[in-house]
């Protein structure tokens, strides 16, 4: 509450300075948002959503906000180097909350708007008004509507009808500086009819303080559009991160997704998908490998709001020492939404008794003519399988790394971009051995 | 002497199986292990390569001189013990090609010996699984997985024969083969053996040792070895079962 209070005066106190720093069409929305995350308050482990995630303790820090936009040192080029070099990828960056643009020069095709949320949003207000906020403030999330009160940048991609991206576009965004930092980061995506593109979001920590990170990204895939969207966490302990994911598809529109925790601290990604036309289909996947005390909270829902739609959903987690995770995965089968087909897996690798996974699978269904399933598994290591591979001579940590990584590798699979898919594998090997954290402590190669 | 088991008694949970086996078998010997269905065959191979769901009790065995209870599974094959499985474990998600080049790494690298280059390593491929006619598809697939019956026999003693060991314990391999495979499995485990090596053969059938020719056939009753002969004995048991033996033993 107190925590709350202090919040409320802070955004009372720099009202103007968010309107100075932000686009009319943002600030449009600022004081509704900001009314009903006051009236909800922040999540607490009392309400059923965030019944298992507690933020309680990463809300209390005092974090600094960047209400004045100041800039960072050097530009985030020259401070991060790519950890996904084979990849050729048009580059973005977001330091904190604050949006630079790749050092090379922009090569993408006419009429695609790419780059700082604000400026765009300044320039092309008609065109993105119908798009800014819509979907998040359908939402019930309080730190979703926190993020729309404080949002002042982020980034924007928008790709007008038919308009092909054939290069995947990556966004860094990295954590930075000595001081402990919340960062409202926001993205807007969309893709008009018969548009495709990739867009790849890293998430990285570069210096050691306590970072808070409020995301909110809206995702509208036009009619016959395709979007690849991975999201990739590479962050450090001392990191919240809380992501909403909110996820509009057209009449034929083909949306990928997949969401891979490597480091992070305390994780919450909640992902919002809605169909609203027929024939469309969704892959969504997740990859959480968590250990010593970190803990990651997937909540996915896919609202079948339309017919013959298909959603595919593939959750994995693997937990060591004393990690936590849980998955809670709804679909939601509306009653004209005949022909639905969809599926949901999770399952959880539990190397350690001290770890705890808790899976929620719900399917709603009030449509007859639907294909629906759903499974979940929790479980240990096969020691069949482990007794197997150290009689042909692997090493008991050997052979248990094989079978991590052959747990993983189901998720990582699903992976369309091949180069992206060979860099998960070769970090996924990497963070079982433990050699990403080396990384991130010595601060070298994020 | 190769191997030598002393008095060896083995439990599963509060159950004992193996109660008192004693067992010798110099390089280059053959020797078939039969027996009724649950006298603990399966359990003498499992204990022998070490597998933690057994408890050893009392005992010794000593393999090539040295104690072979107190090595870790890995160790006992780094040293030359293959077990080729009754049940091989289906491994998703990790390729043949992938577990093969680790197991053989690390069986080099525990002789001093440097790890195989990729080209290397897939000639050694091509070599073994011309073996046993093993295709190449099911070498790029993941171990076991969706292997039939036999292609799942026939890649234990591929593995077998990219480890090379010096004492093979082949557990019920012929489970499950057609005739035709059964013959090129027990071809590529005669072409494996040499005069320095030795193989265990656990079979309930004749069939088996007719194409890989023990030179000294037990049979294993109770957790005990009750009867050591030459093949003959072999070639009765499959005639007449195990009711003389049992006689035998005034049961």
């Amino acid at each position: 509450m107190e925590t709350l209070e202090t919040y409320r005066r802070l955004y009372e106190n720099y009202r103007e300075v968010l309107r100075a720093g932000s686009a009319p069409l943002m600030d449009a929305c600022r004081d509704q948002a900001a009314a009903c995350w006051l009236q909800a308050g922040f999540p607490s482990t009392k309400s059923e959503s965030y019944r298992h995630c507690d933020l309680k303790e990463a809300l209390s820090i005092d974090y600094g906000m960047n209400l004045y936009r100041l800039g960072v040192p050097a530009h985030p080029g020259d401070v991060f180097r790519c950890d996904v070099p084979t990849l050729s990828t048009q580059l973005f960056f977001i330091v904190n909350d604050l949006y630079y643009p790749g050092k090379q020069p922009v090569q993408l095709p006419e009429g695609v708007l790419c780059g700082s949320l604000t400026t765009l949003m300044r320039e092309h207000a008609g065109r993105l008004r119908p798009y800014y906020d819509q979907l998040r403030c359908q939402g019930t999330d309080a730190m979703a509507a926190m993020n729309t009160a404080f949002c002042q940048d982020g980034f924007l991609l928008f790709v007008p009808r038919g308009v092909v991206v054939d290069k995947p576009i990556q966004l860094i965004q990295m954590f930075q500086g000595e001081i402990d930092i919340m960062a409202t980061r926001r993205l807007l995506v969309v893709l008009e009819e018969g548009a495709s593109a990739t867009l790849i979001v890293c998430d990285h920590a570069i210096s050691q303080s306590r970072y808070f990170s409020n995301q909110v990204a809206e995702i509208y895939v036009g009619k016959n559009a395709g979007l690849s969207y991975y999201e990739m966490e590479m962050t450090h302990d001392r990191t919240c991160r809380v992501a909403n994911t909110f996820i509009r598809q057209d009449e034929g529109a083909r949306f990928v997704t997949q969401q891979s925790g490597l480091e992070n601290g305390l994780t919450r990604n909640n992902l919002s998908l809605t169909f609203v036309g027929r024939h469309a289909s969704a892959s969504l996947s997740g990859l959480t490998l968590v250990s010593r005390r970190q803990k990651t909270d997937n909540h996915v829902l896919v609202d079948h709001a339309a017919p013959d739609c298909q959603s595919d959903q593939l959750y994995k987690y693997v937990l060591d020492d004393e990690a936590r995770a849980v998955f809670g995965g709804r679909v939601l089968v509306r009653p004209d939404a005949q022909r639905t087909q969809a599926s949901q897996l999770s399952a959880g690798l539990c190397n350690t008794d001290k770890v705890s996974m808790l899976a929620q699978p719900q399917l709603e269904i009030y449509a007859d003519d639907v294909k629906c399933g759903h499974g979940s598994a929790t479980g240990q290591i096969d020691e069949n399988a482990l007794f197997y591979m150290r009689q042909r001579g692997l090493s008991e940590e050997e052979a248990r790394m094989f079978l991590k990584y052959a747990f993983a590798s189901q998720v990582i699979d699903r992976i369309e971009l091949e180069p992206l898919k060979d860099r998960m594998r070769m970090l996924v090997g990497k963070r079982f051995r433990g050699e990403l954290a080396k990384c991130i402590d010595c601060k070298i190669c994020p | 002497m190769l191997l030598e088991i002393k008095n060896l008694h083995a439990n599963i949970g509060d159950k004992e199986i193996l109660k008192g086996i004693d067992l010798k078998i110099n390089e280059g010997e053959i020797h078939a292990i039969m027996g009724p269905n649950g006298s603990g065959k399966s359990t003498l191979s499992a204990v022998l390569t070490g597998n933690p769901a057994y408890t050893v009790t009392r005992g010794e065995v000593y393999f090539k001189g040295k104690n072979l209870l107190e090595m870790p599974p890995e160790i006992r094959s780094r040293e030359g013990l293959f077990l080729s499985f009754q049940y091989p474990v289906e491994i998703p998600g990790v390729s043949m090609v992938n577990f093969m080049r680790a197991a053989v790494n690390e069986h080099r690298s525990y002789r001093g010996e440097k790890a195989l280059n990729a080209s290397e390593f897939l000639k050694l491929m091509r070599e073994k699984r011309a073996l046993v006619e093993m295709d190449n598809k099911l070498a790029n697939r993941s171990v076991n997985e969706g292997f039939s019956g036999g292609e799942k026999k026939r890649n234990e003693i591929f593995q077998m024969a990219m480890l090379d060991p010096v004492l093979s314990i082949l557990d019920e391999t012929d489970s499950g083969l057609d005739i035709d495979a059964l013959r090129i499995v027990a071809e590529g485990v005669n072409r494996i053996h040499t005069p320095q090596k030795a193989c265990v053969v656990i079979t309930h059938y004749q069939r088996l040792l007719d194409y890989i020719r023990p030179d000294i056939v037990h049979v294993l009753y109770q957790g005990r070895i009750v009867k050591t002969d030459d093949f003959s004995l072999a070639v009765r048991l499959e005639k007449e079962g195990y009711d003389w033996i049992k006689q035998e033993l005034g049961e």
